[in-house]
């Protein structure tokens, strides 16, 4: 049965900005449901407030919104558009959530709009606890196997203390209904605990419900993808096994695919109830996944979860087995059926089969620990990696180890140098899961620990837990042997040692080991990913290395351009540095050449397998990639490697790469140095007459002290060579210089420290533009409205810029052309100035690709990233003008005075982070980057702009209602304007003394309001913490002194994080606030979707 | 919790060399796994990546060599439970990383020890893909496997290769099949009497009859046409099993007689080709055949398609496109693989028999196709053969 015919168009919800728990991997599922769809000829209308996302390309849908995903603003898409059907499967829990509301509103009804790839009854089915709980039961009387942990259902505090005694005591496990990444559920051993996680759990849970269950830590976990058609077919595409055993959210753990510890028996239980879940649940076509645990003392069976829609193990379960889940739940959706879909890999079969793997596939997650040093680093149910690599090897030792590698971060590796540590030490160490157990049960075994007592203290599988000890022993032997053998070198190879890890354990560099691994012809071969264990051919190049005999890389004659991605997602380099790489792959492959992806992040469009030409997913190390390099030379002409796309990861093996011979493509690795070392670039800006702050670096404490003396406190303290403002701090006095230093030596070993005048009051901008040797396309100006101090990642930004004039764009213009020639450009820069006291200062420059090309291109509809591949490759900007890749005429500095504006807001991850004593983390914004992701507002004027980045980053501005006002004193002169302003749109103001004396001078009521330091008030007045626990607070703002930030302002803003308040935490987001809600006052907000958007500024540049 | 204890000490295993070698001369450098020596069969290769002690002891697989595209073998271990006979009857077994430990709670054993305790020659170590993507291009063949006192230079052992006996036209059922018969009680209440033709018939096969209330009298390959209904059969069944069904010319027989009397008849595997000769088609040898448990069929009766296992490296000649005349009436092509259009069932229009070419009992595999057991009940309750369609 073919594919239905009453639906003309469909609306397609994204996931909106990466949050953890809800990251890149939905772009992915988006685009390739999009395109879908798109090619089955319907019209696609898409909304997701995340420029940084393929999905949102112009090209991508046939109309495009970068507008909050509220139930309010989808609404007024789905009136404009009119669409017959809403997909609400692949934008992650926030499209579910919105599709549910939408429908509970009664606006789908209204509108007409049919609900597909899943019902609202399946929806609640599968999330809500005691229905899912019911599914259980019912699918327990049909086969006879699976059952739910044993739990109650709460709705109060009362309930849940009572609920404990239910279920037999502590521990207990608490889950929040319908919230994404497991967020708010946590392990409670005490009561103390419960009532901590449980009340948060209740304010979190949309429908006020928690559920408490007996423990099952320790078990073995599981999850299976499946998906189901309208003719009842159901096939399991793929099964994953947790190394860490239950206790550790799935996205927390390191997993492998295929299940590796189950006899068929067993395993077929999983898939019987699996299969008896989706058909109970009643997902009538598309994908899902469901947890399990299993005892492994007697294989009982437990169903943890389901999710009615694509999810994140659902990208993995795509990369891990070329099963393109999302792709297939679209097609499912318009009523395919599951055999009228081809295998794209295989051709010739379909799509009803169940993917076999000949291969181990590993995905490690990556915390971001280190940005949050307050936070508890324990992990739990609760999802707190930003990110996760993912590595393909013949056996699990060879994925693991390359996994691990493709981290990229210090310590991820196994080591086998340096003294063994404490055997019990560190087997006690290893009961606590946390980022890098297994390198502490490595340590651990290298120790002298047993395979039993890494048992158990980890409940790690004894089989994993034996090839921990394979490793070693290998390690072992490498130590041992009196001369590095062939066979030995290539058991190593094997097992996944890198050339680094050998290197270390024989006390060779690891080029030298490389070269004698050259020299006796040990290298890897690439296998294919195919679906069917080489049962059928393939016809995609999806690659991955392996230390066995036979390549499958076919030669080609086309010249090819390998292109570096960015590896996992981290604070700091996440999804818009992947957007720029697959948008150099389009271009490229537009341009004639064949593109070759290298990547290691499953969750990204980068890694999809037909988005170039040929993808290896392999690590991003130096090893790796020449390896990769080489495999192509023998395969054809290579025109080169790109390296300024894919962040800080691909730059810092630019140099390597070509002193190994490698042509590295546009802006070479002199040129990148030219930007990082300060005192070359210094050269640059004093040749070029530039100002800059102040600076210097050092060494030493000694010598930071002499700068910082030199320039007077405070100064901006960072070092070198790192990306998203790593150890960058404002430093204001000495002491706090000391201490500095002495936490970031680690940082600052191989590297010196950067020390820079702090310019107070200055308003930073951003600048990205494309160079080519001889001509300047300016690409876009961003004002930041925060003030410098502010990490440009997480201020939130406006272009055009809203309050410079043409004067300042000129100076931009002169001093970026002056730095891109004098730095050596060859495609995109990115420049971060501050405008203080008129004086243009130049921060820094970074001759990549930056965080906001994405956002650039789309505010100025023009793409820059692919500008920037094939400028890269030899064109010039006068070409591409000719060409039509960028505008025939003016640049991102001339648009037309009629363009809309574009502001950037970041997401920041606070409500994630609970420090140990499980209270909140501090959410001052500082020089370090803490955003996991941005949104992006559009509209005609800048209020309106703002208003919507706010609604799409953390929920709306408030209209009406009660504000609590607590400033700085520096901040006190700037606070009467706009505190005016809210009490003229209605609003009460709350204030502690201090604020509210400043207030009332000026004339403004405001209503004195208890400090949390001094408790309630003799006749039981409230303290502001309090009455934000209470909900009687709208909107907060509170702005910090330093980066430390008093007790009293720390209890707030806490509070507003777990209580979910809009907390604002700069004066000058305060005055962008008061525009917002001013033009939210002032009647509709439209949308506008960004096909619309792009012939307004292109009728203006005619 | 006490910790599930590795059933075999971790000891740093000798790397012992071992040499596989194909018909056609490529050859492949591992290491020995299981008993040393030399063993000879036909190179097939398994996509399952779960089950390998049921594949390992699938009578079906006598005389073959088996390839497991399935990097890491043996992580469980060997249990009592999970054999599908008496015995592990490949020939030969080959693998690229076994495990050094098994952890299952019900695991008794390595692998390894199992496989040296039953002198089954191994070896692991080799790229694995490398020979199923030789198999899948030239097609099955014959392989040899030499470790220890076994090797030799590769001519010699390519000699050996090329002395042993091809699988067309080898006659095997009655070397795998029970010489006694024996009784399979049903599982509560009796409702029907099976006879099983033994040909090579797996545990699970019984057992999944015997959950239906049928009491299933096994009986030898060689049973004839009165042995089958000197038991008084209310259904007649004929199981996998491995050779060339060329060669079956007696069970041909026997079913044809089954045919004429209008016993409901199911067959499986070998027991559908025979079924198939018995109704006048002919049988032919896959390129490199159906093995593994993610196989995509369709029950075109029904339209909907179920993931399978299967172990064939024959099948059956009959058109898909119409219904075809036999001396028994009108047979049609009832399932077919999605992968390549190979027959996976037949079903007869006017006399009470079906069959399928791959394995409803699915062990190792999924469960999806356990309702064709149901149809066989519905069949000796006397439905009409038409109108038994699955759960």
């Amino acid at each position: 049965m073919p594919k239905r015919t009453d639906i003309k168009s469909v609306l397609v919800i994204g996931s909106g900005p990466i949050v953890i728990g809800q990251a890149a991997e939905f772009d992915y599922s988006g685009t390739q449901a999009c395109r879908v769809l798109k090619s089955e000829g319907l019209r696609v209308v898409l909304v997701n407030s995340n420029p940084a996302t393929i999905m949102t390309d112009p090209e991508i849908a046939d109309a495009t919104y970068v507008e909050p995903i509220t139930p309010e603003f989808v609404e007024k898409i789905i009136a404009k558009e009119r669409p017959d059907a809403l997909l609400p499967t692949l934008g992650g829990q926030t499209a579910l959530n919105t599709a549910i509301s939408l429908h509970k509103a009664g606006t789908l009804e209204k509108y007409n709009v049919e609900l597909i790839g899943a019902d609202v009854e399946a929806i609640n089915k599968g999330e809500d606890r005691d229905l899912f709980k019911g599914v259980v039961e019912a699918v327990n009387a049909k086969i006879g196997h699976g059952e739910s942990a044993r739990s109650v259902i709460c709705h109060s505090m009362d309930d849940v203390l009572k609920g404990v005694e239910t279920l037999g005591g502590y521990p207990v496990v608490v889950r929040p209904s319908f919230t994404m990444g497991g967020a708010g559920s946590g392990f409670a051993h005490d009561e103390e605990d419960l009532r901590r996680i449980a009340g948060q759990g209740l304010a979190l849970s949309p429908t006020t419900e928690v559920l408490l269950e007996e423990s099952i830590l320790g078990w073995k976990e599981y999850e299976l993808e499946l998906m189901r058609d309208k003719h009842d077919n159901v096939v399991v595409v793929c099964s994953i096994e947790n190394f860490d055993p239950m206790g550790v959210h799935t996205g927390d753990s390191i997993t492998v695919a295929p299940a590796m510890t189950l006899t068929d028996r067993e395993y077929q239980i999983l898939r019987d109830i699996g299969i008896a879940v989706i058909r109970e649940v009643g997902v009538d076509t598309g994908g899902c996944n469901i947890q399990f645990a299993v005892n492994p003392e007697d294989g009982r069976v437990i169903v943890i979860e389901m999710n009615p829609r694509v999810s994140r193990s659902s990208a993995l379960a795509s990369k891990a087995t070329g099963f393109p889940i999302a792709k297939i739940a679209a097609k499912l959706a318009v009523g395919y059926t599951l055999d009228e879909i081809p295998n794209d890999i295989t051709e010739q079969t379909p799509a009803s089969f169940e993917p076999t793997l000949d291969y181990v596939v590993v995905k490690v997650p990556r915390f971001a620990f280190e940005k949050f040093p307050s936070a508890d680093a324990t992990l739990t149910t609760t999802m707190k990696s930003v990110g996760e690599a993912m590595a393909m090897g013949r056996n699990f030792p060879e994925a693991l180890n390359k996994a691990l590698r493709s981290l990229e971060k210090k310590g991820s590796q196994f080591t086998w140098t340096g003294p063994t540590g404490d055997k019990a030490e560190l087997l006690a160490k290893a009961v606590v899961p946390t980022d890098g157990r297994i390198n502490t049960v490595m340590e651990a075994i290298r120790a002298g620990a047993t395979p039993e007592e890494v048992f158990e203290s980890t409940k790690i599988d004894p089989w994993f837990v034996d090839q921990l000890f394979l490793l070693d022993e290998i390690a072992g032997e490498l130590a041992e042997a009196e001369k590095l053998t062939p066979e030995l070198l290539r058991h190593a190879k094997r097992h996944g040692f890198s050339d680094q890890q050998i290197g270390e354990i024989r006390g060779l560099r690891p080029d030298v080991v490389r070269e004698v691994r050259h020299a006796l012809g040990i290298r890897p071969v690439f296998k294919t990913v195919d679906t069917c264990a080489a049962e059928f051919a393939a016809r995609t190049p999806y690659f991955y290395s392996s230390y066995d005999e036979e390549t499958e890389v076919a030669p080609r004659t086309k010249p090819a351009v390998i292109i570096l991605g960015s590896g996992p997602n981290r604070i700091g380099q996440g999804i818009e540095f992947d957007y720029s790489c697959v948008h150099a792959s389009f271009a490229l492959a537009e341009a004639g050449y064949e593109t070759v992806m290298v990547n290691c992040n499953p969750e990204t469009v980068s890694t999809d397998y037909d988005t170039s030409d040929r993808l290896y997913f392999e690590p991003l190390t130096l090893e790796d990639v020449l390896e990769i390099v080489h495999a192509e030379q023998q395969a054809g002409p290579l025109a080169g490697v790109i390296v300024q796309l894919g962040g800080q990861t691909p730059l810092g093996l630019a140099q390597a790469l070509k002193d190994n011979g490698v042509p590295i493509v546009g802006t070479q690795p002199e040129a990148i140095d030219l930007a990082e070392e300060r005192g070359a670039f210094g050269r640059v800006l004093r040749d070029a007459g530039l100002p800059a702050p102040k600076h210097g670096t050092a060494f030493s404490f000694d010598e930071a002290k002499a700068i910082a003396d030199e320039i007077g406190y405070p100064v901006l303290a960072r070092p070198s060579y790192v990306l998203g403002g790593r150890g960058m701090e404002i430093v204001y006095d000495e002491a706090s210089l000391a201490s500095y230093l002495e936490r970031h030596a680690g940082l600052i070993s191989d590297h010196p420290v950067l020390i820079d005048r702090f310019l107070d009051d200055a308003v930073e901008i951003d600048v990205d533009a494309l160079y080519d040797g001889t001509e300047l396309y300016l690409g876009g100006v961003m004002e930041h409205i925060e003030e410098a101090g502010i990490h440009s990642g997480d201020s939130a930004c406006a272009l055009p810029p809203i309050t410079l004039g043409g004067y300042d764009i000129k100076r931009l213009r002169t001093s970026t052309e002056a730095i891109a020639s004098g730095v050596g450009v060859r495609g995109l820069i990115n420049i971060q100035f501050a405008l203080a006291g008129d004086i243009l200062y130049v921060l820094e420059a970074n001759p990549r690709a930056s965080r906001t090309v994405p956002f650039t291109s789309k505010a100025t509809a023009v793409p820059l990233a692919k500008a920037a591949a094939r400028i890269s490759l030899g064109a010039t900007i006068a070409e591409l003008r000719q060409e039509g890749l960028l505008p025939a005429e003016g640049d991102g500095g001339t648009l037309p005075a009629d363009c809309p504006i574009s502001v950037k807001e970041a997401v920041l991850p606070w409500s994630r982070f609970r420090d140990v004593a499980g209270r909140g983390v501090d959410t001052v914004l500082g020089p370090e980057m803490r955003s996991t992701g941005e949104v992006m507002g559009i509209d005609r004027v800048f209020g309106t702009a703002y208003a919507k980045s706010q609604a799409g980053a953390y929920g709306a501005l408030p209209t009406k209602g009660k504000v609590f006002v607590s400033v700085a004193n520096r901040d006190k002169r700037n606070l009467v304007f706009p505190a005016r302003a809210l009490v003229e749109l209605g609003f009460e103001l709350l204030a502690t003394t201090g604020t509210a004396e400043v207030l009332q001078r000026g004339g403004i009521p405001a209503t004195v309001v208890r400090k949390h330091s001094e408790g309630e008030g003799p006749n039981g007045e409230k303290t502001i913490v309090q009455l934000i626990h209470e909900g009687a607070v709208d909107l907060i703002i509170n702005t910090p002194y330093g980066t430390g930030g008093r007790l009293d302002g720390y209890e707030i803003r806490t509070a507003a994080v777990s209580r979910g308040v809009p907390c604002l935490t700069t004066v000058q987001a305060m005055g962008a606030a008061v525009q917002g809600i001013d033009a939210l006052h002032r009647g509709d907000v439209g949308v506008m979707s960004l096909q619309e958007h792009a012939a307004l500024i292109n009728s203006g540049r005619k | 919790m006490t910790a599930p204890a590795p059933t075999t000490p971790r000891t740093r295993r000798e790397r012992v060399p071992a040499v596989l070698i194909l018909e056609d001369g490529r050859t492949f450098r591992g290491q020995a796994y299981g008993a040393v020596g030399e063993t000879f069969g036909e190179a097939v290769f398994n996509t399952g990546m779960s089950g390998y002690q049921e594949t390992l002891t699938d009578p079906s697989y006598h005389r073959q060599v088996v390839v497991m595209t399935a990097p890491q073998i043996g992580n469980t271990g060997w249990n009592d439970e999970d054999d599908e006979s008496k015995q592990i009857w490949v020939a030969g077994y080959v693998v690229r990383d076994p495990a050094r430990v098994a952890s299952n709670w019900r695991s008794r054993r390595s692998l390894d020890e199992e496989l040296a305790n039953q002198g089954v020659v191994g070896i692991s170590g080799i790229d694995t893909r490398a020979l199923t993507r030789h198999l899948r291009e030239r097609g099955a063949m014959r392989v040899g496997i030499f470790s220890g006192e076994a090797l030799a230079d590769e001519q010699t052992l390519l000699g050996r290769v090329l002395q042993a006996p091809e699988m067309k036209g080898a006659d095997l059922c009655a070397e795998v099949a029970t010489t006694e018969p024996y009784v399979v009680p049903a599982i509560g209440e009796k409702k029907f009497t099976v006879a099983a033709l033994d040909l090579g018939i797996k545990a699970m096969t019984p057992q999944r009859m015997a959950e239906r209330g049928i009491e299933v009298h096994v009986l030898p390959a060689g049973a004839t046409l009165d042995d089958v209904y000197a038991v008084n059969p209310d259904g007649v069944f004929f199981s996998n099993g491995p050779g060339d069904p060329a060669t079956a010319d007696h069970q041909v027989e026997v079913a044809r007689g089954v045919l004429a009397r209008k016993t409901p008849f199911f067959g499986i595997c070998f027991g559908n080709q025979i079924l198939g000769r018995a109704l006048g088609f002919g049988t032919y040898k896959l390129k490199y055949g159906h093995r593994g448990i993610n196989q995509p069929v369709q029950d075109r009766t029904t339209g909907k398609v179920e993931v399978t296992a299967h172990n064939h490296g024959f099948a059956v000649n009959a058109p898909l496109d119409k219904v075809s005349d036999t001396p028994f009436g009108r047979v049609e092509v009832s399932h077919v693989c999605l992968n390549d259009d190979v027959v996976e069932g037949l079903q007869c229009l006017d006399t009470p028999a079906f069959s399928v070419q791959y394995h409803p009992e699915a062990a190792a595999g999924p469960h999806d196709a356990a309702y064709l057991f149901d149809r066989f009940v519905h069949l000796m309750a006397g439905a009409p053969a038409r109108t038994t369609a699955g759960s």
